[in-house]
């Protein structure tokens, strides 16, 4: 279990990492998502003891990250998001290494290390040296790496970046296997539906805040609640757009390039939107057209990271 | 002391830097360098002398030169050696998964110390065949020698601790190297030059060699300087002079034994200390 409370990091006047909130129960895998810099990896950082928080605290397992580090270091796993390996050194050794660092007898590793390489589909590759693995083979092998110590928590921090298609799927497909195993699971992405898929609750940060957390069901209906409208105008292009910009389910007003396109977030109902329109009408607008786009949901994401703060 | 022995990062160190050619050309070079000025030596004297014999009072002087020109590889091998041992891991990005590990900060900082120290201890004993071109022509005892290597790994754990400090401090391997090769310069030449200097002070005070005006801080710098140290070892006179000078009585080698006891203990400390972040402190 993950327990963040008040959660706060500065860097002078930046705020990283703005009185976070969350709370992950057991067996669950959550995923973190948000834009580059949001505070995925501060919040990883921090869980994985690699960072003291500026104000706030949080606890794996019941541990203080600030006060129990090296419980805290025997309960997770950690993946950061960029990583390197050692050259000279056979996937085989790189796992002993870390068993090793964990406090694991030589014969226990023995026996681990070739049930992890199974588990990443990595055996056949047991005596190759890691830097001339291929990324996504050096992704599996600090997954397995991560696991060395059986460890209740994972901390993944974009484990499927920089990944082709197949690549990513073996990673989601080994991550469904450890969720059947019970490991509590923290993965961040800045791909949402990629997340969907495999995590039970998502939490959606931005500038160091959560704006979203709830199950993937929950998220995507207050996600689809939102739809893209794009209006072109003949002229009167000011008014139009102030008179958009005063609506109170209108957001994120743009004008796009072409200079007879406005583009918005609408939230109203079905209703609230013909009333828009015939007020539009009424108000003598020259509007050509109002089309809705069907937003998936990384648009939809894209925009509430953009500063909308969803309840 | 058994995690210790077979530590792991000690012994993943010792797997790579003997899995790595550079390592071989390294031992290669260096006995390359020592061999060649011992044998340029022999043949220089030889020429020298009408006979074209070595004479057994320049097996004193040979000593002597090997044992300078050692201690100055030695001085600038090991902040090679040393100042990029964490820093290397953090630009690798291989670090911040050490840490998360259970290794404490003791462990992985005296792991990385020893291994780099023993490469430099195999180079020492890898010279020893050397030394023997010494003994050949008598006129050093064996006890000489021991102190002289004794003096070598001291000075190799002390400086080597001072790498490994910047290193955790520093970020970048370079900038880091550059310090530590900044300060081994210092403590090696400016010292002696300083030494010298105040010693000049104090003979032009005076203006009499005999009646000298005491000069203590030269005897601070002398004390930090490795090359006084070793050579005052075999030139008992240079080390009088120098208390004649500072009015200092207290025996050199001591002086820097205990000084850098103090150094090594300070940047071993600090290094441990800052390996990973104060997580109690924002």
């Amino acid at each position: 279990m993950i327990e963040i409370m008040n959660l706060t990091k500065e860097y002078g006047s930046f705020k990283a990492l703005d009185s976070l909130n969350l709370k992950i129960e057991k067996g669950t895998v959550f995923g973190f998502v948000g834009q580059n810099g949001a505070g995925k990896s501060t919040t990883f950082s921090i869980l994985a003891t690699l960072l003291a928080p500026s104000s706030g605290t949080a606890y794996v397992n019941g541990y203080n990250v600030q006060k129990e580090p090296r419980e805290v270091r025997k309960q997770i796993g950690y993946m950061p998001d960029f990583f390197g390996v050692y050259d000279q050194l056979k996937a085989d050794e790189y796992l002993h290494f870390y068993g090793a660092s964990y406090g694991i007898p030589y014969q226990e590793r023995e026996k681990l290390i070739p049930q992890l390489l199974e588990l990443v589909n990595l055996s056949h590759k047991r005596d190759s040296y890691v830097d001339l693995l291929s990324r996504g083979m050096k992704q599996r092998l600090c997954l397995a790496r991560c696991l060395i110590h059986d460890p209740e928590v994972l901390i993944l921090d974009e484990p499927a970046s920089g990944l082709d298609p197949r690549a990513r799927i073996e990673m989601r497909e080994i991550l469904k296997e450890l969720k059947t195993m019970g490991k509590t699971i923290l993965i961040s992405s800045h791909i949402l539906p990629e997340l969907a898929e495999m995590c039970d609750q998502i939490g959606v940060i931005d500038q160091g805040k959560l704006v979203a957390e709830g199950s993937v069901a929950d998220i995507q209906d207050k996600l689809r609640g939102e739809k893209i409208i794009f209006v072109k105008v003949q002229s009167s292009l000011r008014e139009t757009v102030s008179f958009f910009e005063d609506d109170p389910f209108i957001s994120n007003v743009q004008l796009m390039d072409d200079d007879h396109t406005i583009r918005f977030i609408y939230k109203g109902s079905a209703e609230e939107q013909t009333a828009l329109l015939k007020n539009a009408m009424v108000k003598g607008l020259p509007i050509t057209s109002f089309a809705e786009e069907e937003a998936d949901l990384e648009d939809i994401f894209m925009e509430i990271t953009k500063g909308v703060e969803m309840s | 002391m058994k995690n210790f022995v077979i530590n792991p990062v000690l012994n993943k160190e010792f797997k790579l830097r003997f899995r790595s050619f550079k390592s071989y050309l390294g031992i290669l070079f260096y006995l390359l360098a020592l061999g060649i000025i011992i044998i340029g030596f022999v043949f220089i004297q030889s020429l020298s002398n009408s006979f074209g014999l070595f004479k057994p009072e320049e097996s004193k002087m040979m000593f002597m030169l090997l044992s300078m020109l050692q201690l100055a590889l030695i001085l600038f091998i090991t902040p090679g050696l040393t100042a990029g041992v964490i820093s290397s891991e953090r630009e690798r990005q291989t670090l911040n998964m050490m840490l998360t590990t259970t290794q404490s900060s003791t462990s992985i900082i005296l792991s990385k110390l020893v291994s780099a120290i023993s490469y430099l201890l195999l180079l020492i004993v890898a010279s020893l065949p050397l030394y023997s071109f010494v003994f050949l022509y008598g006129g050093i005892s064996p006890a000489q020698m021991l102190t002289t290597i004794a003096f070598y790994v001291f000075t190799i754990i002390a400086f080597g601790s001072l790498g490994v400090l910047f290193s955790t401090l520093i970020r970048k391997t370079i900038v880091s190297m550059v310090t530590a090769y900044g300060l081994t310069m210092f403590l090696a030449g400016g010292t002696a030059f300083l030494t010298l200097l105040l010693m000049q002070l104090g003979y032009n005070y005076s203006g009499n060699p005999s009646n000298v005006q005491h000069v203590p801080f030269a005897y601070f710098a002398a004390m930090l300087n490795p090359a006084i140290a070793l050579f005052g070892t075999f030139e008992p006179e240079i080390i009088d002079e120098i208390t004649n000078v500072t009015g200092i009585e207290f025996p050199l080698w001591a002086a820097y034994l205990i000084s850098y006891t103090v150094i090594t203990a300070g940047a071993i400390f600090f290094s441990i200390k800052k390996l990973r972040p104060n997580m109690k402190k924002g």
